[in-house]
């Protein structure tokens, strides 16, 4: 709350800056005359000059407070305990420091440690010290950049160009958090693999063929020591994103391609193009819950019609199927923009032969966009691998390596569901294979999508 | 069957027709007849609708949105817009060579190949084989990729381009070849090829070809038709057009007044 205060009045203070800069190159427009040149820049430039200098080192030490302040605060009210009384554990200090914050906050009604009502004052105290220190020091900063700001102002000093690169260091910063954040996620998925892989060998993870991650809890318990060859997972991934769901999701994203972008009506066009990219926004959990309350009991009629006695009631066809209808607009947007990329020439070399328009498609534009449209698969089955709801809805837990479409499979991103919710141990393999599985699926996409962009990017290259 | 001297029979004729996109009049009760004796040459200031006449020569405005063609135009006495006639056998007797050339991405044997598999003009590969050698001799080709017909049409250079373009239209033995500027792309060189080709094929095809090139006209044509603003302003034998224009128009056009 007080760091809070310290932000609003930290960002108030700038923009007095602001308008002290502003003003002061007023003064100078005014002195100088009009004309360009007379003064280099405009005065909003020399105002968000000043602005940025005063604002920058005292948002920096507010972050840095923010972000290091309960460690320092912590270290105080520890430091404070005589070193007999000292918590002899990590794990109970940070229980102890749990009370204390929860009696100051008021949301703990008593103490178990007796130990934490004494330490309350001390930690109210080295907490308010801090917040007005860093208050202090950030305001302190924010008076000394402004006006070392102010003091640079001049008839031509070039408050534009400096202003105009720190533009650009922001945007670059703006860009630079998405790029950090998934280097982030990299980094932990393999820490969490690498502490998976010291259990579980990477030969056996890879190749086995007997998926079950249940481990005993107790040593005396009966239950197996858990097998984690994840081929069965890998397998029903392919199984349902690659395979039956790209079935569908092909001949049907390619042909309504082809209507859309050489048979329709532009009028027509104008109103089919958005309905079939409305799918895609479609929540996948509602495509779950239709593959898993409509089609999957069709299915399961089906394979008893056709005298399948033990038909499971979650099957990979229902769940691909599905799919397949939920990526179609992936792989018809994708054609409908290679084939409308196909020159027009082209079509009508074909048309003034005396081709039909059938013909003009299938021999001419389809060839033609062929590599756009390969990218557009690509990257639709990039999207149903890891594609997690319809899956878990509708595919089942069961590791089957298996090839009839009737049975139960299950995918890497349903294990992964199903390992990491609920109440895991973070020491186990069971639950550390979570993110083995997790490094395996991004790097699987990772590659097909680096593979599909180049192939769209050569594509694109070619008829410019 | 020539009726007088001079005036052979004509392959297509065309009676006033107009042709409107949307609201837009482009064409305005054009009449003209095509011969199979002489190369017809079109031209005309940029916009003055000589390609959209061209085009309806073969019905391609049909594959324009809100193209709409009125009048009558005949190939050997039979309306092509009548609902008796398939645009698929019509494109078949009326070829057309476009403004860029536009080979498809296939090799180049495929390519001239195209026509006569769509119209199942070859019984056997050694036929086919037949076929294609003859179209790339006709459009002199022949010598210079004989050695590489498995290779990209797209890869060669812009003048074999448009011929291979002549080659795959004359394929399939058309009775009429539509030319869309076909030099307008090329380099002198290759203009100066076609241009000879053009010349080649004369007498066995009835060709038409739109230029914006008065001299190029003067070359390769025996008659000219002037457009102006979507009208025919004058259309009478290459050496009358360019030495004794009547209209005004078509003298100031000529003369570089305008266009």
């Amino acid at each position: 709350m007080r760091l809070l205060i310290a932000f609003a009045l930290v960002i108030g203070l700038a923009g007095i800056a602001y308008l002290m800069g502003r003003a002061r190159a007023g003064r100078m427009v005014a002195a100088a005359g009009a004309g360009i040149g007379a003064v280099h820049s405009r005065p909003v430039y020399h105002g968000a000059y000043v602005a940025v200098l005063a604002l920058t080192p005292a948002l920096l030490v507010l972050a840095g407070w923010g972000i290091a302040g309960e460690r320092v605060i912590e270290a105080q009210v520890l430091g404070s305990l005589p070193a007999a009384e000292r918590p002899a554990t990590p794990n109970d200090a940070q229980a102890l420091m749990n009370e204390v914050r929860g009696l100051v906050r008021q949301d703990l009604p008593q103490a178990f440690n007796p130990l934490a009502p004494k330490l309350t004052p001390v930690y109210e105290a080295a907490s308010s010290n801090g917040d007005l220190l860093a208050g202090a020091l950030a305001v302190a900063l924010l008076a000394m950049g402004g006006l070392w700001g102010l003091s640079r102002l001049r008839p031509d000093f070039r408050a534009r160009n400096r202003v105009e690169s720190q533009v650009r260091i922001l945007l670059l910063l703006a860009s630079a958090v998405a790029i950090l954040t998934t280097f982030g996620i990299v980094l932990s998925l393999i820490f969490e693999s690498l502490r998976f892989f010291q259990m579980v060998s990477p030969v056996e993870f890879l190749t086995g063929l007997q998926w079950s991650p249940q481990t005993a809890i107790r040593a005396d318990q009966v239950g197996s020591t858990g097998a984690f060859g994840a081929v069965p997972l890998f397998w029903g991934t392919i199984f349902i994103g690659a395979i039956i769901a790209m079935a569908v999701a092909i001949p049907l994203g390619l042909m309504s391609a082809i209507y859309l972008t050489q048979y329709a009506q532009p009028r027509l066009r104008r109103w089919l193009k958005p309905i079939l990219e409305l799918l895609a926004g479609v929540p996948t959990v509602v495509y779950g819950f239709f593959a898993a309350l409509t089609v999957a009991p069709l299915v399961r009629s089906l394979a008893l019609a056709l005298g399948m006695t033990d038909a499971s009631s979650d099957s990979a066809l229902a769940a691909g199927l599905v799919m397949g209808v939920m990526i179609i607009p992936f792989v018809s947007s994708m054609a409908d923009d290679s084939l409308a990329a196909v020159p027009r020439a082209m079509r009508d070399g074909s048309l003034a032969m005396g081709a039909t328009m059938s013909e003009t498609v299938k021999k001419v534009l389809v060839p033609a966009a062929l590599p756009g449209i390969i990218g557009g698969v690509l990257l639709a089955v990039s999207r149903a691998i890891g594609e997690t709801m319809i899956v878990v809805m509708a595919a089942g837990l069961a590791a089957n390596l298996t090839a009839n479409p009737f049975d139960s499979v299950t995918t890497v991103t349903t294990q992964i569901v199903a390992l990491l919710t609920g109440d895991q141990e973070f020491d186990s393999a069971k639950t550390l294979s979570a993110f083995a599985l997790g490094l395996v699926l991004f790097v699987m996409t990772l590659i097909l999508n680096i593979y599909a962009l180049a192939v769209v990017k050569r594509y694109r290259e070619a008829y410019e | 069957m020539n009726t007088a001297a001079g005036s052979p029979v004509p392959k297509m004729t065309a009676r006033n027709v107009n042709v409107f996109y949307g609201q837009k009049q482009a064409i305005k009760d054009v009449s003209i007849d095509v011969s199979r004796e002489h190369v017809t040459a079109f031209i005309g200031p940029s916009g003055c609708g000589k390609s959209t006449f061209l085009r309806c020569l073969n019905r391609m405005n049909d594959t324009v949105d809100g193209a709409r063609v009125e009048g009558r135009i005949e190939l050997d006495g039979q309306d092509i817009y009548a609902s008796v006639m398939d645009v698929v056998q019509l494109r078949a007797r009326v070829g057309m060579v476009f403004q860029k050339p536009n080979p498809f991405p296939k090799s180049i044997y495929e390519n001239v190949a195209y026509g006569p598999r769509l119209h199942g003009l070859a019984r056997s590969r050694a036929d086919m084989d037949e076929i294609v050698e003859s179209a790339l001799r006709r459009a002199g080709l022949w010598d210079e990729v004989k050695d590489r017909l498995g290779e990209s049409g797209t890869a060669m250079s812009g003048g074999q381009q448009q011929r291979l373009c002549i080659a795959r239209a004359i394929a399939v033995d058309p009775e009429v070849i539509l030319m869309d500027e076909p030099c307008s792309a090329l380099d002198p060189i290759a203009t100066a090829r076609i241009e000879e080709l053009i010349d080649e094929l004369r007498g066995r095809y009835a060709i038409v070809i739109v230029t914006h090139n008065m001299q190029q006209a003067a070359r390769v044509s025996q008659k000219t038709a002037f457009f102006h603003l979507g009208t025919l302003v004058e259309y009478d034998d290459t050496s009358a057009i360019f030495t004794n224009p009547k209209a005004t128009r078509t003298k100031d056009y000529i003369t570089g007044r305008y266009g």
